[in-house]
């Protein structure tokens, strides 16, 4: 049993063995190691300026390099990963990084307090993806604010680095980073008492299981980007942790016929790119959810049980649904994914269960899926409403339909009376009127600083007719991010 | 792979061998690598303490009790500050009071400071915070412009500029409209939050570190709270993560707050304010409310126009009564009202104190006269752009302000014939219509809009500025000035202009920390006015210095004082190098020259009537001009800005690649208040849009796909700013609102010519979506049947 945090800091090694489990990294990085380059601008994951990487074995036996906010990331879950800040970049002979180079060049600093979190998202960008284009520089530092340059020229300079291309003190001591990443993890549970609470990373799902039993009144801990803000935000005391991120399966995908099976602890990132290829509309929404260093914490398990009635990632998979298996000790037992939100936050998990998979039915080329969110602004922002609708038709009508919606109650919702209304009839004009109609009854939305009432209710009602008109009528161009894929 | 585009940035000053040129920020490598030190960063001194500030939850009430002594007996604590605790001022409003440290019997807005406590960590200062007890007693609160218009609350009386007779114009004329627009405010969101760290010092002195844009006014308040005179306080400022306004006033609130706590302890105190508070605690740009009445001929030539602009100012002065008048004075931007009326009145509310923003009340100003040209297109069934040129200012006549002053300087006929070229106006317009023709669902919209920003503090006497000069004897430089770098470049080209006049490079001038210590006495650095006062003033110390050096050469060398030249770190004199720089200095030292020197500038030409508003405020003016081309959606409202083109004037630019930065920055600031960025307050008065999670500034792909920007490399200052150059900082945010009123375009497609188009500002998707639907209602009885609210301020 491991009880100290071991990992590397850039190539140092660290042990800290009294650990807070409610520190975040952060805070460690600023007040106890003195390293100040890395910086808080929010404290909730939303600006970027505390980015950092973190490095760690892949499944391929390499080493990954990942994006994350380090204000909401709890300094035990570095334990055995590599932690690199903007300090860490340098050569040892003062050169700058391709990152840090660019930026210089193509002024991507004004008031420069941004600029470490653009660098390592640029950092990581430059070791996972040499051939990115614009469009997908602009997504991974979708979570890096600038109020300073209007971003042109961090754009410019993310392109500058790809082109210098090369490789840097990280890749050159790959191996040997490897190597001592495994040596730091012993691969056995690690136990933390600090501060008066606890923190466990079992490795294995029944090891999960018993401490979830055992400590029923626990805090489950996947990404933490739900987590880690009610201890910056909420500033709750989290006495016992049960990080969910260490354990052996719950972070694999399983492919079957006609389902795709995933793991409470998989990532965004990672679970993405396989939805993506059978539900692109799925894959566009999961892109737009957050941003890069939140998804590569953040896991659709959280944000199942996280239960937020503006959850993005629920309303699709009521459309399409999917099931949740849920265990407890040694049961399972398997819900449809709307019947888990109770209401307002509260959801059918009892006291020691846990979300142990998701399954997605993807069988049926005959489906077809439609997602929308609207928000204020098109990247890492909260859903205003997010519609999803699945959709089989029958020549022109409607032989099955589930609708699901986030935004207009107090949970997740499917609009059963809506697809009760279309069910049967011609997929045209007049039925989908009437179901406008119904759901104007069916969903009585709240006004808040995200939307009006009124709105939630009227551009609800667009969604449906625009899903109407691009199932029906697919040469009319209805999207404004597509149309600029079109005239760029 | 796409290949990396180069920016061209213009050659300004072929021969110039520091100023004028595209160098790199004097920090880049610092931001790059984590080494650049922020207030935060400054490595904490023994025994520091760490404050927590306790806001208000209501928007006005009375406090029927404050019981901080929990507080004081909890783990950690050292220090629990309350008004009744305050020895000296309690008040830190900048121009006239009204901004308590803390509450004093009664809070007035929502978040406002009720007491602070200093403890050995910030969770237990925050802990220990929320252990007092407070109760209130409700009073009414007065939340919004419409309210405190009805109740007649103000902050100061009504002020108003009259040219001309502008009820007999607008009654005469063919044609009147008349019409409103609410624009909402703008939270500065500066990536570095507020903090200051104050440190005691020997016989009661304090060394302030401040993120402040003002170190002259934090010492002088500070110095207040602390019952101590000015002398006794040093405020230090290296850089700021960004301050655009929102550290001009209210650095000091936060500064007061650790000094009064340091002082109470006998040890460092540093307030860092989180982000939540920060947004709920500190003011913003004012939110307007603009009413107005124009008279206009068939060709949309403006005769009269009536304006009232009426401005949220939230609880206190502050800076409200200069924003108003920056407002009023840009309420013509680029055109010429010959008759014309401007109300302004200045709303008191229960709300936090509104405050200095980038454009300072320009951009509201500009938003009403841009919006009315609009309009009136809009009703004759023009393009808008035609309206707008017929109504520009002219160069030889026509070119009277409202407020008396000249326009000498008009490039606008230029920017405008430059735009329409370059971003190929009139085929894309065309192409815009029918492309609308062809599609359902999307939308397109294309604007173009000016900017004509009067450079100058309209309070006359705070243009000036002052630089310390040292040259040492190995003939390096530290230069130190009373400007502050928070990002805009000025310490970059301060540095070039002094590198310039000693033919120097410019990694012989160290730049350090701006401080009271050094240069006193200084005005903000704000109204985009930084490099044009300390810059001149750098310059002033340099030529002084230089002065005496070449005395002493031409005693020396024998050497005329005039042939001399400081050049290539060396002096000459025609073609012969007499000796280098580092040379000249040690001997000069020899000859017990003085080396070191003051410089000082204050702007010539500028004088205002303070009754009537009139005279000649500005210096000059700066100039810009942008056309924006978005999609919209017109089923939900959303849309994306496709191109964008910029052309903006910095006169002789000192360097193109800094303004460059500032012109992008700016035009996506001033885009982002247009549209995505919505305060929202709830019907207590409570912000519920505090952080980044609710509160929507641009990400990158928000930039325009494609974002042409150019400098007007051939516009050079007429008035004889340093270098013939132009202040830069703020007009480029109005480049923003062509963003706006191609939204406003694309929205009017979906009516038939000769529809108003009512939009308010920002212009969320909800807001365009119900504008739309608006519109639909009001033109086709099919769709009259669904309810639309209307915006809450219309
Ligand atoms: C900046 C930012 C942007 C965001 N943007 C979006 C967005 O666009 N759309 C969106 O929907 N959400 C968004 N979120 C919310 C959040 O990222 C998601 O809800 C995310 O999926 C949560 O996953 P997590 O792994 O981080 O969960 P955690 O924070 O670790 O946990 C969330 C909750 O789930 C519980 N939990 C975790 N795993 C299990 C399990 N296996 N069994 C039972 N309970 C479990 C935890 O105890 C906790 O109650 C955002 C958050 C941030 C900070
Ligand atoms: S500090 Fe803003 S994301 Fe972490
Ligand atoms: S450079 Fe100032 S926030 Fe990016």
């Amino acid at each position: 049993m491991a009880n100290a945090v071991r990992f590397l800091l850039g190539f140092e090694e660290q042990t800290v063995s009294d650990a807070d489990p409610n520190m975040t990294v952060l805070s460690w990085l600023r007040t106890v190691a003195g390293r100040c380059g890395t910086k808080e601008g929010c404290a909730e994951g939303d600006c970027g300026a505390c980015t950092v990487v973190l490095g760690e074995p892949d499944d391929q036996g390499g080493l990954r390099y990942r994006a994350v906010n380090a204000c909401i990331l709890f300094l035990p879950v570095l334990h055995g990963r590599q932690l690199v800040t903007v300090e860490h970049l340098r050569e040892s002979d003062g050169r700058l990084h391709p990152a840090q180079e660019a930026m210089v060049a193509c002024h991507g600093s004004q008031c420069g307090f941004c600029t470490p979190g653009f660098v390592m998202s640029l950092f990581a960008l430059f070791h996972n993806e040499r051939d990115a284009d614009r469009r997908r520089i602009e997504d991974v530092i979708a979570g890096n604010l600038c109020r300073c340059t209007g971003y042109r020229p961090i754009l410019d300079a993310a392109q500058r680095m790809l082109a210098m291309g090369g490789e840097d003190r990280f890749s050159r001591r790959e191996e040997e980073t490897l190597s001592r990443l495994r040596e730091l993890d012993d691969g056995e549970m690690l136990t933390l008492a600090g501060a008066g609470r606890r923190y466990f990373a079992p490795r294995t799902v029944d090891a999960l299981a018993e401490l979830r039993r055992q400590y029923p009144e626990a805090t489950m801990l996947a990404g933490g980007t739900d987590v880690g803000l009610w201890v910056t935000k909420q500033h709750r005391d989290l006495d016992t942790l049960v990080y969910t991120g260490s354990v052996a399966g719950l972070d694999s995908i399983e492919e079957h016929a006609d389902t795709l099976d995933i793991g409470a602890a998989v990532t965004h990132s990672t679970a993405m790119e396989r939805i993506a290829a059978h539900y692109p509309d799925f894959g566009e929404l999961l892109r737009r959810f957050a941003s890069v260093q939140i998804r590569n914490s953040g896991t659709l398990g959280g944000n199942i049980a996280n239960a937020s009635p503006i959850g993005d990632s629920m309303p699709v998979l009521i459309a399409l649904g999917a099931e949740l298996v849920l265990r407890r000790g040694h049961e399972r037992r398997s819900l449809p994914i709307e019947d888990f939100f109770l209401d307002y936050r509260k959801t059918a998990l009892t006291q020691g269960e846990f979300l142990e998979r998701i399954r997605i039915p993807v069988a049926g080329a005959d489906r077809t899926l439609r997602c929308y969110k609207i928000s204020k602004r098109f990247d890492q922002d909260i859903s205003a409403v997010c519609l999803a609708v699945c959709l089989r038709l029958d020549g022109d009508r409607v032989a099955a339909i589930r609708i699901g919606v986030g935004g207009m109650a107090a949970i997740p919702a499917r609009a059963r009376a809506v697809e009760q209304a279309l069910a049967g009839r011609s997929w045209n004009d007049d039925a989908v009127e009437a179901a406008c109609a119904v759901l104007e009854r069916e969903f009585q939305p709240l006004t808040d600083m995200r939307a009006g009432a009124d709105y939630r209710r009227l551009v609800t009602r667009q969604l449906l007719r625009k899903c109407l008109l691009e199932t029906t009528r697919p040469a009319v161009a209805t999207r404004v991010l597509e149309y600029r894929e079109v005239s760029a | 792979m796409s290949s990396v585009p180069e920016r061209i940035l213009p050659e300004f000053v072929p021969g110039a061998r520091t100023a004028h040129r595209a160098l790199a920020h004097e920090s880049a490598v610092g931001h790059v690598t984590g080494g650049a030190t922020y207030t935060d960063d400054i490595p904490e001194p023994r025994n520091l303490l760490h404050a927590w500030v306790r806001l208000s939850d209501r928007a006005h009430a009375g406090i029927t009790r404050l019981d901080v002594e929990a507080c004081r007996q909890a783990p950690g604590v050292v220090a629990v500050m309350t008004h009744d605790d305050l020895k000296a001022a309690t008040d830190v409003g900048p121009v006239a009071p009204g901004d308590l440290v803390f509450a004093d019997g009664e809070v007035t807005y929502w978040g406002q400071a009720l007491f602070a406590v200093a403890a050995d960590s910030i969770d237990s200062a925050r802990r220990a915070a929320m252990l007092a007890e407070v109760k209130y007693e409700e009073r009414e609160a007065i939340l919004d412009i419409r309210q405190a218009l009805e109740r007649d609350a103000a902050v100061s009386p009504v002020r108003t500029i009259v040219q001309g007779d502008p009820e007999g114009a607008i009654r005469g004329s063919a044609h009147r409209i008349r019409g409103q627009l609410a624009i909402g405010g703008q939270d500065h969101f500066y990536l570095e939050g507020q903090v200051a760290m104050a440190v005691p010092q020997e016989g009661g002195d304090m060394l302030v570190y401040s993120s402040t844009q003002h170190p002259s006014e934090v010492q002088h308040l500070v110095a207040g709270v602390l019952g101590l005179p000015d002398h006794a306080v040093v405020v230090e400022a290296r850089r700021l993560g960004g301050g655009f306004g929102g550290k001009e006033t209210q650095a000091a609130h936060i500064a007061a707050i650790a000094a009064v706590l340091a002082q109470q302890a006998g040890r460092p105190v540093k307030l860092r304010l989180d982000r939540d508070d920060d947004m709920i605690l500190t003011g913003k740009r004012h939110d307007f409310l603009v009413k107005y009445e124009a008279g206009f001929d068939p060709d949309g030539r403006l005769e009269g126009v009536d304006f009232m602009l009426a401005s949220r100012c939230g609880i206190s002065p502050d800076l409200s009564d200069a924003i108003n008048d920056r407002a009023m004075y840009h309420a013509d931007n680029a055109y010429y009202l010959p008759n014309v009326r401007i109300v302004s009145h200045r709303c008191r509310t229960n709300t936090v104190s509104n405050t200095a923003f980038r454009g300072f009340g320009g951009p509201q100003g500009m938003m009403a006269i841009e919006y009315v040209l609009d309009e009136v297109a809009r009703y004759l069934g023009r393009d808008p752009l035609d309206v707008r040129k017929t109504n520009l200012y002219g160069v030889e006549e026509r070119n009277l302000t409202p407020y008396g002053q000249v326009v000498e300087d008009n490039i606008l006929p230029r920017l405008f014939e430059q735009v329409e070229r370059s971003a190929d106006y009139a085929a894309r317009r065309r192409a815009v219509d029918a492309f609308n023709r062809e599609n359902p669902v999307l939308r397109k919209g294309i604007a173009i809009t000016p900017v004509k920003f009067g450079i100058s503090f309209t309070t006359t006497h705070l243009n000036q500025g002052g630089a310390l000069v040292l040259v040492y004897t190995d003939g390096s430089v530290q230069l130190n000035h009373g400007g502050i770098e928070m990002g805009q470049g000025l310490y970059t080209k301060v540095a070039q202009l002094v590198a310039e006049e000693f033919g120097i490079a410019l990694d012989r001038v160290r730049v350090t920390a701006t401080t009271t210590g050094k240069v006193p006495n200084t005005s903000a650095t704000a109204a985009s006015a930084g490099s044009d006062l300390n810059g001149a003033a750098a310059v002033e110390a340099c030529r002084k210095i230089k002065g005496r050096l070449r005395d002493f050469a031409a005693g020396r060398f024998g050497i005329a004082g005039e042939s001399l030249r400081f050049e290539a770190d060396a002096l000459h004199a025609g073609e012969q190098r007499l000796c280098s720089f580092a040379e000249l200095c040690k001997q000069a030292h020899l000859g017990r020259i003085q080396l070191s020197d003051t410089g000082f500038y204050a702007t010539p030409d500028i004088h205002v009537d303070k009754d009537t508003m009139r005279g000649k405020p500005f210096y000059y003016f700066a100039y810009g001009i942008a056309c924006a081309e978005v999609v919209v959606d017109s089923l939900t409202g959303e849309y994306r800005v496709l191109r964008a083109d910029v052309i903006h004037d910095c006169g002789q630019s000192l360097n193109p690649a800094v303004d460059m930065g500032q012109v992008e920055g700016g035009f996506i600031q001033g885009m982002g208040w247009l549209t995505t960025e919505e305060l929202y307050w709830d019907d207590r008065g409570r912000l519920m849009t505090h952080a980044p999670s609710t509160y929507k500034i641009p990400v990158a792909s928000d930039v325009p796909d494609d974002f042409r920007v150019e400098l007007a490399s051939w516009s050079r200052n007429r008035a004889a700013a340093v270098r013939r150059s132009k202040a830069v900082g703020e007009p480029p945010l109005m480049l923003g609102i062509s963003v706006f009123h191609a939204l406003k375009d694309a929205i009017a497609s979906l009516a038939p010519k000769g529809c108003s188009v009512h939009l308010d500002a920002p212009a969320t998707p909800e807001r365009v979506l119900l504008a739309m639907e608006r519109l639909r209602r009001a033109t086709d009885p099919a769709a009259a049947g669904e309810p639309v609210e209307e915006d809450a301020e219309s």
